[in-house]
């Protein structure tokens, strides 16, 4: 019976919620007036899948040749500040895509503090995408990079090898899988590429998601909607496909060494060079769209007139109730998912941990499918589906539980590792000393998962904070969340609601940094323990 | 000499446990006297950790039963779970739990957490003092000090030892042996130990049972297995040996080394087993012995032995008197041991 419960609970939430709204959009896509969907899809939208395409290929590359130096600085340098110029370089991958699209705006947007508007561009588009993604070249590779032993390169350059020589021949093959894995993520990010695309693209410069989106809010075509999330699917299972594939041929074993066995000072004058551009690219990249948020919400003045506007419906309410409301809804359906993705993940956890065989390699992988599927898809899929067999498609639950299956995986991910281990060897000394299982699991895992659950509960709750794509499908228009409330201001004409967004935003910012860097502190300290 | 029941502490019999394919035990029988300790010796994959875990509660055999203090754990219909056997166990990583102090650790098999039998068994294993620390803080030995004391504690009817010396280095092991007899020889507890080690075997333990392949093939006193081996496998296994053939026949054994006195019943071509340390070379010009080399190890030497038939012999003897290699020695054989036909070595 408990076991029945283990595997079922997760396993009803992710059939009904997950496998079964898919599988509706599907079914939709392929069955709806013999297809029309897709010929309406693969006609039309042509312009579309090629800029989805190229954007992605143009935004991984440019990501990695500007991330590239700073991998290797933050690899291999050791300098006063690392830890904080590391930190900055975080931030901006957590940061929900509407809060880095209003950051853009302010800063080159049409009011934007450097005078040139870009808005609408695809320069636009392609420097917010490098500002998010750089993170994830810098902590891939540049933890393998500094991880790497430096005497392979000096043992390439003793045996005549030129700098360039050594490296490519030597660090860069070396550096391969985690060049690969980097890309593939900024690949997958890129490529279902929405709140980004969406706020700083203007009417040109449309993803497949924001079609999906547009498809599905402006005309309300869903069978089109479908066909093109069929699309969407369709190319970021090959991308996995590709990249797993690649992994497989490519693992070779490598002896690596303690970071603090490779980092070095900056000495020569070549060394402070590179990385004084390094950090001050950074800086200014990372670090400078920021700044520029905070310090704009607060106006000319500085004033908090914008954030005290949050609370004001009266003046210029549209539709929608005073924003500061859609704080307050934001924080209590962070809640809700929270729990719905500690409970639900937790128990898919302890299947995939601690179930031998194939049962639990097939779960393990039917979990980590939310990852590999775009957040509007799911939206999509909820907005098809979830009408039977009752209406759920209204429901205010539906949010938190969208906010949970893109949360689960990471839930997942993050307590499978600290269950597995736990030694068998602990539990067994337990169960000697006269404890009963239960008894057991709680004085031997419990203290060691509880770790786990609270850094999957920080990450569900700033996912659940920043999440746009699925929300903006679901979400009720007197209900908004901040990414929701925030586009819609951004959607309204005038400084003063530009002002609003701002504000919003940088609250957004400031609580979802917080999360983050508490989640590190926390995870940091467990290491050195056990 | 049949033991009475209550004299045993543990009594396995007839088990047998596969996992897949592999036989893991094959009808393995053992009786653990009460107060001793018991090595069980054999090479890695033979089963002694299995049997082992057979006995703690973590694996159930296929058949088979075993009993515990006259008490079935094991049978037709019985399978007592691991927390309900009432036994102790060291296992080769330790297993202290890292978030529980070394009071915590000793005091969880104690439903009282009486602080006073803590600080005995602490006092009882040469810790005294240290309740507060955290086991990640302790040398090897002083975990497994810890390990000992939390398996001694709830007063368990016999105590399980998984290679508990297999973690540590030369020197600490050497010790760690010493005082882990001395602690459980005056705990008066049943202790039942794992290891491939023979000297750890030899010099740890009251009685010795060799395992081979899932069954146990010999049980005795230490100087009895490694004099007395029961077949050239147990011989080889517990001990350096050298083997040739002989031909028995009623009170003498021919070999090519001359002939022996036969201390065995058999007859017709027989195996003849000798140790290093049983053959001494004397020097003598006219020998028909020439050494081929030496080892010196400083407390002893071996000395290679060549025979005029090409048979080598190895000779383990005190530091002094030095050989020259060519040098020629005629040999004294103290002792041997006959198997009944012919050597496959």
């Amino acid at each position: 019976m408990k076991r029945l419960a283990l595997i079922g609970i997760p396993l009803a939430f992710l059939g009904y919620f997950f496998v079964y709204p898919i599988a509706s959009i599907l079914w939709l896509g392929i069955s709806e007036d013999g297809g029309r969907g897709f010929r309406e899809a693969l006609g039309g939208s042509w312009d579309v899948a090629w800029f989805t395409l190229w954007q992605a290929v143009v935004s991984t590359v440019v990501t990695l040749v500007v991330a590239m130096p700073g991998a290797y600085v933050l690899g291999r340098f050791d300098f006063p500040g690392k830890s904080f110029v590391r930190a900055i370089v975080t931030v901006p991958f957590v940061l929900p895509t509407v809060v880095v699209g209003t950051a853009f705006l302010a800063l080159i947007g049409p009011s934007g503090v450097l005078g040139v508007d870009l808005d609408g561009t695809i320069w636009a588009i392609l420097l917010a995408h490098v500002f998010f993604n750089y993170a994830v070249i810098v902590r891939t590779v540049g933890g393998l990079w500094a991880n790497l032993d430096p005497r392979l390169t000096e043992a390439a350059r003793m045996l005549g090898a030129s700098r360039w020589r050594a490296f490519t021949r030597v660090t860069l093959p070396l550096l391969r899988p985690a060049i690969a894995a980097a890309s593939s993520i900024v690949f997958l990010f890129t490529f279902s590429s929405f709140g980004v695309v969406l706020i700083l693209g203007g009417l040109r410069h449309r993803t497949l998601e924001v079609e999906i989106w547009r498809q599905t809010t402006a005309f309300l075509d869903l069978p089109v909607a479908a066909a093109l999330a069929i699309l969407q699917l369709v190319g970021v299972g090959a991308i996995l496909f590709a990249y797993s594939r690649y992994q497989e041929r490519r693992s070779v074993q490598m002896q690596l060494r303690a970071r603090s066995e490779t980092t070095i000072r900056p000495t020569t004058a070549r060394q402070r060079l590179l990385v004084g551009a390094n950090v001050a690219i950074m800086t200014v990249l990372l670090g400078g769209p920021m700044v520029v948020l905070a310090v704009r919400s607060l106006g000319d003045g500085p004033s908090f007139a914008n954030y005290a506007a949050l609370a004001d419906a009266g003046r210029r309410s549209v539709s929608f109730v005073p924003p500061v409301e859609a704080v307050r809804n934001s924080v209590l359906i962070a809640f809700a998912a929270t729990a719905i993705a500690l409970i639900v993940g937790g128990l898919a956890a302890g299947v995939v941990a601690y179930r031998r065989g194939r049962v639990s390699q097939w779960f393990d992988a039917l979990l980590m499918l939310p990852l590999g599927t775009s957040a509007v898809t799911i939206g999509l899929g909820f907005l098809i589906a979830l009408d039977t067999p009752i209406d759920l498609r209204t429901s205010l639950a539906l949010v938190p539980i969208a906010h949970a299956l893109v949360a689960i995986p990471l839930v997942v991910r993050t307590t499978v590792p600290v269950m597995r281990s736990v030694r068998t060897t602990l539990r067994e000394a337990a169960a000697v000393l006269g404890a009963s299982p239960a008894r057991a699991w709680r004085a031997v895992d419990l203290p060691l998962v509880s770790r786990a659950l609270v850094v999957g509960a920080g990450f569900a709750f700033a996912i659940s904070l920043g999440e746009f794509g699925a929300t903006s499908f679901i979400a009720r228009p007197d209900t908004p969340t901040m990414p929701v409330a925030i586009f819609r201001l951004l959607d309204q004409p005038g400084t003063a609601s530009f002002g609003s967004a701002m504000a919003m935003s940088t609250i957004l910012m400031v609580v979802t940094a917080a999360a983050i860097v508490a989640i590190e502190r926390f995870r940091v300290a467990d290491l050195g323990e056990f | 000499m049949t033991q009475r029941s209550d004299d045993i502490a543990i009594h396995a019999h007839g088990l047998t446990k596969r996992f897949g394919e592999r036989v893991a035990l094959d009808r393995f029988e053992l009786d653990v006297p009460k107060g001793q300790i018991l090595a069980l010796l054999g090479p890695s994959g033979c089963g002694k950790t299995t049997a082992l875990r057979v006995i703690a509660g973590f694996e159930s055999p296929d058949t088979g039963s075993i009993s515990i203090s006259g008490r079935e754990v094991v049978g037709l219909n019985v399978d007592v779970p691991a927390h309900k056997r009432r036994v102790g166990m060291v296992f080769q990583d330790y297993a202290l739990f890292p978030h529980l102090s070394v009071g915590g650790n000793v005091g969880y098999g104690l439903a009282t957490k009486d602080p006073q039998r803590i600080a005995e068994v602490l006092e009882f294993v040469g810790m005294a003092g240290y309740e507060s620390h955290m086991p990640h803080r302790l040398s090897g030995g002083e975990q497994q000090r810890v390990a000992l004391a939390r398996a001694l504690a709830p007063r368990p009817d016999v105590i399980l030892l998984d290679e508990p010396f297999s973690n540590l280095d030369a020197p600490q092991r050497d010790r760690m042996r010493r005082e882990v007899r001395s602690i459980l020889t005056s705990a008066d507890a049943t202790a039942l130990f794992v290891t491939h080690d023979q000297e750890e075997a030899f010099s740890v333990a009251d009685v010795v049972a060799v395992m081979r392949e899932g069954a146990v093939v010999q049980v005795g006193s230490p100087d009895v297995v490694y004099g007395h081996p029961v077949d050239a496998w147990v011989a080889d296994f517990v001990g350096e040996s050298v083997f040739i053939a002989g031909h028995a026949a009623v009170g003498m054994v021919e070999t090519s080394l001359g002939s022996f006195p036969n201390p065995s019943e058999h007859r017709g071509r027989v195996t003849v087993m000798i140790r290093p340390e049983w053959v001494h070379p004397i020097p003598d010009q006219d020998g028909a012995v020439s050494v081929a080399g030496r080892e010196f190890y400083g407390h002893d030497q071996l000395v290679y032995l060549d025979m005029p038939d090409g048979l080598r012999l190895r000779s383990r003897i005190g530091p002094t008197p030095l050989f020259r290699t060519g040098e020629r020695v005629s040999l004294a054989i103290d002792e041997i041991v006959v198997f009944p036909g012919a050597s496959s070595n």
